[in-house]
């Protein structure tokens, strides 16, 4: 290993390694991109292709994206850009789960749909596009119906979950798995030029008093449909949270929902009363 | 007594933006919505002076309503 990182070192410019020099570095000891690029984060070597990462992100931190892993539970309108924002970050890990395959109506808004992709399963195609965006990033497709019974098993390791899901009794199951789990969830939903982002950690209930009134059934999207800028804007907004979740910084929102109306470009903030505090009897 | 209504999002339609409400001492969330033609299976959130409500919620003078629709696709 100390060649490796003398390998790495010795094609450091100016603090930066460059994807040339990783590429070169897996061929040359037969090491997978993302051994390689963890063992630079490792050393203090920051991979040039996150160089306007800095100084928002710091080496240290860097790393921490790196060695973390984030589940996406959908990957249509808000997956697909969720997954390219967080493969372009540096998380390390994806797990991109998805039943579907690519029809027509998906081509106005889905990324990584494709007139040539229609008829492919989109957990797939999700790993292939980041395997081509970034290859240092491992990524595990699953071609299932996410629900309570098989959450551990599809979820295994994850420390964010991303809700890129459409329909609310599924998202309200990932709530109450991501509270059995013990995870964050950053729920995002949209419907025509609506949409709204919240973050749910352990133990508090948001997406479920989000959906309270809920009985069956879908939303306005059923009547407005989506266009091609709603799921980027709120996908987007979602990967902000996952960001400052896992490098624990800024105000997640947290106990607060934003919803954003791009019609009227308005935004209002809901609050949400914290969540009960369990007090454990210290005798 | 006197409320401030606001609407969001496709509840704007054919309605308005805000409007002030004289309601009758006692009323709650859900009558007004129903009142405006909506159904309980419309309501995505109730938000009551900036924070979460219910449709079982009273109102006093002075409130500030406002109702978004549900929101689910992704």
């Amino acid at each position: 290993m100390r060649k490796v990182i003398a390998f790495l070192k010795e094609q450091t410019r100016d603090g930066l390694l460059p994807w040339s020099a990783q590429d070169a570095t897996a061929q040359r000891f037969k090491l997978s991109h993302a051994a390689v690029e963890l063992v630079a984060l490792q050393n203090g070597l920051f991979p040039a292709r996150y160089q306007r990462n800095r100084n928002m992100i710091q080496v240290d931190e860097q790393l921490r994206l790196f060695q973390s892993r984030v589940a996406v539970i959908g990957c249509g309108g808000l997956g697909g850009y969720v997954l390219e924002e967080l493969a372009r970050l540096g998380v390390g890990q994806i797990i991109a789960v998805d039943p579907d395959i690519f029809e027509e109506h998906n081509l106005n808004r889905q990324i990584l749909s494709s007139p040539a992709l229609l008829g492919q399963p989109k957990a797939a195609v999700a790993a292939e596009r980041l395997a081509q965006v970034n290859p240092a990033v491992t990524v595990t497709a699953i071609q299932d119906y996410f629900c309570l019974d098989n959450g551990f098993e599809l979820l295994a390791g994850a420390q964010v979950a991303v809700d890129a899901l459409d329909s609310i009794s599924y998202r309200l199951q990932l709530a109450e798995f991501c509270n059995q789990a013990g995870i964050p969830m950053v729920h995002g939903a949209i419907g025509g030029w609506y949409g709204h982002v919240a973050s749910q950690f352990p133990g508090e209930t948001t997406v479920q008093q989000i959906y309270r009134h809920w009985v069956a059934g879908k939303g306005i999207e059923q009547q407005l449909g989506n266009p091609s800028f709603t799921p980027a804007v709120v996908a987007s907004l979602e990967v902000a949270e996952v960001c400052k979740i896992l490098l624990g910084k800024g105000e997640p929102l947290r106990n607060r929902k934003l919803a954003i109306d791009l019609l009227e470009m308005e935004m209002q903030e809901i609050s949400y009363a914290p969540a009960p505090v369990t007090l454990v009897d210290a005798a | 007594m006197k409320i401030t209504l606001k609407l969001f999002a496709t509840f704007r339609n054919g309605r308005f933006k805000v409007a002030e409400q004289e309601l009758a001492e006692g009323t709650d969330v859900r009558q007004v919505v129903l009142s405006l033609g909506l159904t309980e299976e419309e309501i995505g959130i109730v938000m009551l002076n900036g924070r979460h409500g219910e449709l079982d919620s009273k109102l006093s003078h002075g409130d500030t309503l406002s109702l978004f629709p549900l929101v689910g696709g992704g």
